[in-house]
């Protein structure tokens, strides 16, 4: 388990961590592979958490877009309470539908939005992942702003998030 | 044996208090957080000491009130009355809180006729004609009975206090952003005003399974208030009363106020 963890992150790190011309943030979320009879995708919720908790900014959202399935984002509970709830999805560049097991990268730059309006100071990424007849599970990755240096970080979940990795790039 | 059970149940009636314990009187919403677009709940009401378990009686809602956002009456749908349990759903499509509550005013009267003990109950303007101009003995008593619970579709917006008389929550935190190992702090109105000194009782749910209640009592401070620390998550159930002279029905001067609350609280 643990060497697989750690590949992953080798995998993760190399993938978010190419040559960059501009300050950026980049993520890499492993949705790992569950042993169940009934399986289901699950909601995922990617945001940066202010010192107080709240969302500075939202990064990501997946739930299942085909039909009326806005239902059970209250299902990502720490998401829906932060800030969730205000939102009124869909979201373009935002929300999505939900993605398959596997390595899923996210790239932002600094200079753009959401990160272009972030304050100096403390701040989380947070990964939320909840899922249908199955399990919740928040992974949290701290960091500082604005990027000074090139700073790698990682985190793992146990059951519904794989290893979660933050690779911040001046 | 069966007379003098008779007999035991007519002498347990005449040296009952006048307020006879009742059992615990709650509503129990499907869910507390309903997503932005809105959709159905379920609420049961039940009078049943076993929190939240039909397993005594069901309650009375004829005097349900359900309140939208916007302060606009919600109608209920699908009312039922079983042995057990009412139950009724509700369609809560505008964003915002919504307040489920079970207000009732009444009057219980107690009087003797021909040395019989007679029992009344009814609302302030029945009493004229409930109870007899002459009864002998009479001892009235107005009751002021709350039972509430609260559901957010979207964001929660502000739970402002709708009576203005008897025991009511104005709470500091809001009833649907309740979360273990947090603090809420809830404050209590006496006929509008914050009241302070109550004792405050909160039980979590799932009494059957444990073999203790647990309950926790909470003084209210000078501003009414409480502060509760959630131990995990899960239903709870509140109460709070006072008996008092301070009667609103013209020719009564006892009062007892009840306020009874279901409140959610969820996981971290």
């Amino acid at each position: 388990m643990f060497r697989k963890t750690l590949l992953m992150l080798v995998l993760a790190f190399t993938a978010i961590g190419g040559a960059a011309t501009a300050a950026d943030l980049s993520l890499s979320v492993d949705i790992p592979q569950v042993q169940v009879a009934e399986y289901h995708r699950p909601y995922v919720a990617v945001w940066i958490e202010g010192a107080d908790q709240s969302i500075a900014a939202n990064l990501a959202v997946w739930y299942q877009v085909r039909g009326d399935h806005t239902k059970w984002l209250p299902d990502l509970r720490q998401w829906w309470r932060r800030g969730g709830r205000d939102l009124k999805v869909p979201v373009d560049g935002l929300t999505g539908a939900t993605r398959p097991v596997g390595q899923h990268l996210l790239k932002f730059d600094a200079a753009q939005a959401p990160l272009a309006s972030l304050k100096p100071g403390q701040y989380t990424v947070v990964v939320e992942a909840v899922r249908e007849v199955g399990g919740r599970e928040a992974v949290r990755i701290p960091f500082e702003w604005p990027i000074k240096a090139a700073k790698r970080d990682s985190a793992s979940g146990s059951k519904e998030l794989g290893a979660v990795a933050l690779s911040l790039n001046p | 044996m069966k007379n003098s059970f008779v007999k035991l149940a007519a002498l347990l009636v005449i040296v009952a208090p006048a307020t006879s314990e009742a059992a615990r009187a709650w509503l129990l919403p499907s869910q507390t957080i309903v997503a932005r677009s809105g959709g159905w709940i379920t609420v049961d009401a039940a009078m049943a000491d076993d929190l939240f378990s039909f397993n005594q009686g069901a309650m009375q809602i004829d005097a349900l009130a359900v309140t939208g956002p916007d302060g606009q009456p919600v109608a209920p749908q699908n009312p039922a009355k079983g042995k057990t349990r009412s139950s009724f759903d509700l369609e809560l499509r505008q964003a915002g809180t919504y307040r489920i509550s079970v207000a009732d005013n009444t009057v219980m009267a107690r009087w003797e006729e021909d040395g019989k003990p007679k029992r009344w109950r009814g609302t302030p303007a029945e009493m004229a004609t409930g109870i007899p101009a002459n009864a002998a003995k009479l001892e009235v008593e107005q009751t002021q009975r709350r039972v509430e619970t609260f559901v957010s579709v979207g964001t929660p917006t502000d739970v402002k206090p709708a009576a203005g008389t008897g025991l009511e929550l104005n709470p500091v935190q809001h009833p649907n952003d309740l979360y273990a190992r947090e603090t809420a702090k809830f404050r209590f109105l006496l006929d509008g005003k914050p009241a302070p000194d109550l004792e405050v009782e909160i039980i979590a749910g799932g009494t059957r399974y444990r073999d203790s209640p647990e309950e926790k009592v909470f003084k209210t401070n000078k501003d009414g208030e409480i502060a509760v620390t959630w131990p995990a998550a899960g239903m709870y159930w509140l109460e709070v009363s006072i008996q008092d002279e301070k009667a609103s029905v013209p020719g009564v001067k006892k009062r007892r106020a009840s306020y009874s609350g279901t409140f959610e609280v969820l996981t971290q």
